[in-house]
């Protein structure tokens, strides 16, 4: 698989639980991907761009798209601020220039076709692949309509079939690429009139860029639009104006969309593979609390038992011995007595017989 | 004692099925119905108002992010009193549990209506893992954990259907279900969470943050614990005649215990949220509109709440307390809510805003009624509130 260089989920094994499969976790190694090489991307000149709408009629007939109610030559279409739908896999929006109040300025959407994308990292069932050619393709085969994709993507181009009942498909432009394949043009860079569109290998359509910024510096602002945002992308953009004034996002940042992830997705197998641990030494801990409170229990019910128990026998043993005192005592009477009474009853005898 | 008698002891004669109450909730499922007729025939087009900016609306905000959030209680609980060994708690486990139960298998008969092709969901599983999504994450472990609250629920059910030996195999499973119920509930939840990860260009700085799954995983316990006060409260208004004296005898220790915990866990909460906030340094964003909102959530939902649960269990006051699970549910609600759909899109004009159809709405209410219908109609045939006589010796 081309697109998910980084597979670190844990595969939970059939009960529940097993071990984490980490595979190469780019995000967090010195490793970073610039892009296949060799792989295609167009230059969008948006300074050359006349806003004919030639390249959105052109993308509706190679992909046999549905014909919309207002026709490509109705440019009042422009008055309105437009998005890549399930019928229009790209559209040209109109901008106010501030820098020559009263001109307008155009600016193709379509699919940025990143080098990294985040729909094909956000898709649980892998039915986006980055291309070797350069382009982001769709597999409607195993989607299952989850949406995640177009939560995911930091430009709003995928779209869905909102009204289709049994096969909704999402949607976006395919950067043509099996006309690539065939060795033509994508239909939008083919039909343009004003030569705003360029295609070619990446590297040289950054060359290309590069060039035409510094032989006319007053022209074009210093930056190439998906050089590095969001990891890069294989359009490129290059503006007379700021990249905000024609409705271009400058906050994206340059973190692939997968490296945004990388660190929840590192946690789960962790997480995985620990809580067995802390969980089970809480049920121990707290079992063995229960048993020692237990044990100390019956200790102390022993002791007092005990205590109870020596008391007792003390108790006994004095009352015994005082008993056996008081019964020696009464004997040693009785015997005294007995005696005393043999003795006075032998003087009664002796006196009898005198 | 026989089955019969068990009845006899347990459910006096029913009342008549004619009720105002019945009339309402057949008015909801008739409703519901047809909706789900119109979703299947006429496509989400039809009953939503999904549009290519809002590819996630008040199903996945509310029936999926909320619902999950509101059924944490069964973890929390079964973990509280299995686990970490507070028994005291052990009559709240069952009532927990299938609240839980109940609840995820909502959030997936949910997301059958939410997606675009509900039978291929189990391609993730078994067909085309896209292991590098954090969706992937959540979906293998919502479908293994709704196979543990299965397991864990069956028990009542086996009892109830008279089937021991069954019944005993599967009690002897608690402790692996537990452990295997909090593992999957901590992923899960705060997965949840990290789905907004990958778009921080879309989500208000404020509620976007690296730290998405951590608060996802813990605001879901005190939703949990707030769930089983609130839950129980309202099982004790309509459900009396179902509770034993255990049941009885322990329930004012669990909203007590319950209480305070959440209390402690929201405080904690609102300190990691903070640390949040200054960890991006987003702080001038709390000045603007979207700011104001945010601290609504957090100190009238969240702060307030926390507060009154502390103060409540001071005083010993039930009443305050149930006001207080109240508010905390309905502030998970409002959490989940900005962070799937107000604070999402943020930056767009006020007519691309998204705003749930009637369709959408009737069809959360369908499932919600689902949920409260299948619950009354166990607890008054199974022993959720009482032990079941047979089995009092087991546990």
């Amino acid at each position: 698989m081309s697109v998910s260089r980084r597979k670190f989920l844990a595969w939970m094994g059939g009960a529940g639980l097993s071990t984490a499969v980490g595979r190469k976790a780019f995000a967090a190694s010195n490793k970073h991907f610039e892009g296949y090489p060799d792989s295609f991307g167009v230059l969008h000149d948006t300074t050359l761009c006349v806003g004919c709408r030639s390249c959105e009629a052109a993308c509706n007939k190679v992909n046999d798209l549905p014909q919309p109610e207002k026709s490509f030559t109705d440019l009042k279409v422009l008055d309105e601020k437009r998005r890549t739908d399930a019928a229009a896999y790209t559209v040209v929006n109109k901008y106010e220039s501030v820098k020559k109040p009263g001109l307008p300025l155009f600016r193709k959407i379509q699919c940025n076709h990143c080098l990294e994308p985040a729909c094909a990292s956000a898709c649980f069932v892998k039915a986006f692949t980055k291309t070797k050619e350069g382009a982001v393709v769709y597999d409607a085969s195993v989607c299952v309509g989850c949406r995640y994709c177009m939560v995911a993507c930091p430009f709003n181009i995928p779209a869905y079939e909102y009204d289709k009942v049994l096969d909704p498909r999402v949607v976006k432009c395919t950067l043509c690429h099996p006309r690539l394949l065939e060795g033509k043009l994508p239909g939008c860079v083919e039909v343009c009139p004003a030569e705003a569109l360029t295609f070619g290998k990446r590297e040289d359509l950054l060359a290309l860029a590069r060039e035409r910024i510094r032989k006319h510096p007053d022209r074009y602002v210093h930056h190439i639009y998906g050089e590095k945002e969001m990891g890069g992308t294989s359009w490129l953009y290059i503006t007379g104006e700021s990249f905000e004034q024609v409705g271009m996002r400058e906050d994206l940042g340059i973190t692939p969309a997968p490296n945004l992830t990388a660190g929840a997705l590192a946690v789960v197998p962790m997480v995985a593979g620990l809580w067995p641990l802390f969980l089970t030494g809480a049920y121990a801990m707290s079992r063995r609390k229960e048993k020692i409170a237990a044990e100390e229990q019956a200790g102390a019910v022993a002791n007092a038992i005990a205590e109870t128990n020596d008391a007792a026998e003390k108790k006994l043993a004095q009352a015994l011995e005082k008993a056996k005192k008081e019964k020696e005592a009464a004997i040693q009477k009785e015997v005294k007595k007995a005696l005393e009474e043999a003795v006075k009853a032998q003087e009664a005898d002796k006196e009898e017989d005198a | 004692m026989s089955q019969d008698a068990v009845k006899t002891k347990f459910f006096p004669p029913d009342r008549s099925f004619y009720t105002p109450v019945n009339m309402v909730v057949g008015c909801i499922m008739a409703v519901g119905l047809l909706f789900t007729v119109l979703r299947f025939t006429g496509g989400l087009s039809m009953v939503t108002n999904l549009d290519d900016n809002y590819p996630w609306g008040l199903w996945i905000g509310f029936d999926l992010m909320a619902g999950v959030a509101l059924a944490a209680g069964g973890y929390t609980t079964s973990a509280a009193c299995y686990l970490f060994g507070m028994k005291r708690f052990h009559s709240a486990v069952r009532p927990a549990i299938l609240t839980a139960f109940l609840g995820y298998a909502l959030v997936v008969v949910s997301l059958h209506y939410d997606v675009g092709r509900p039978w291929r969901l189990p391609y993730p599983l078994f067909w085309s893992q896209g292991t590098t999504s954090l969706l992937f994450e959540v979906g293998l472990c919502v479908a293994l954990y709704l196979t543990v609250l299965f397991l864990e629920y069956s028990v009542t059910a086996l009892e109830w259907l008279g089937l021991k030996k069954l019944r005993h195999i599967i009690h002897r499973l608690t402790l692996v279900l537990t452990i295997f119920g909090v593992i999957l509930s901590t992923l899960h939840q705060s997965s949840l969470g990290a789905l907004f990860i990958i778009a921080p260009s879309k989500l208000h700085p404020l509620w976007y943050s690296q730290y998405l799954a951590v608060y996802f995983f813990i605001s879901s316990m005190f939703a949990g614990l707030s769930m089983v006060i609130f839950e129980g409260s309202l099982s004790h208004k309509y459900f009396h005649d179902k509770m034993d004296d255990t049941y009885l005898g322990e329930h004012d220790g669990v909203v007590l215990g319950f209480a305070k915990g959440a209390s402690f866990i929201m405080f904690a909460y609102l300190v990691i949220k903070v640390i949040g906030i200054a960890m991006d340094n987003t702080w001038h964003y709390l000045g603007s509109g979207y700011g104001m909102w945010f601290l609504v959530e957090m100190l009238g939902f969240v702060a307030l709440p926390g507060f009154l649960y502390a103060v409540a269990v001071r005083d010993r006051n039930f009443g305050l307390i149930r006001k207080a699970a109240l508010i905390t549910v309905l502030g998970i609600v409002l959490n989940r809510l900005n962070v799937c759909l107000i604070a999402f899109n943020w930056y767009l004009p006020l007519e691309d805003r998204y705003f749930p159809h009637i369709g959408e709405i009737g069809l959360t209410i369908f499932m919600v009624t689902i949920g409260v219908v299948a619950f009354k109609f166990i607890v008054t045939r199974m022993p959720i509130f009482y032990e079941h006589p047979d089995y009092k010796e087991s546990h």
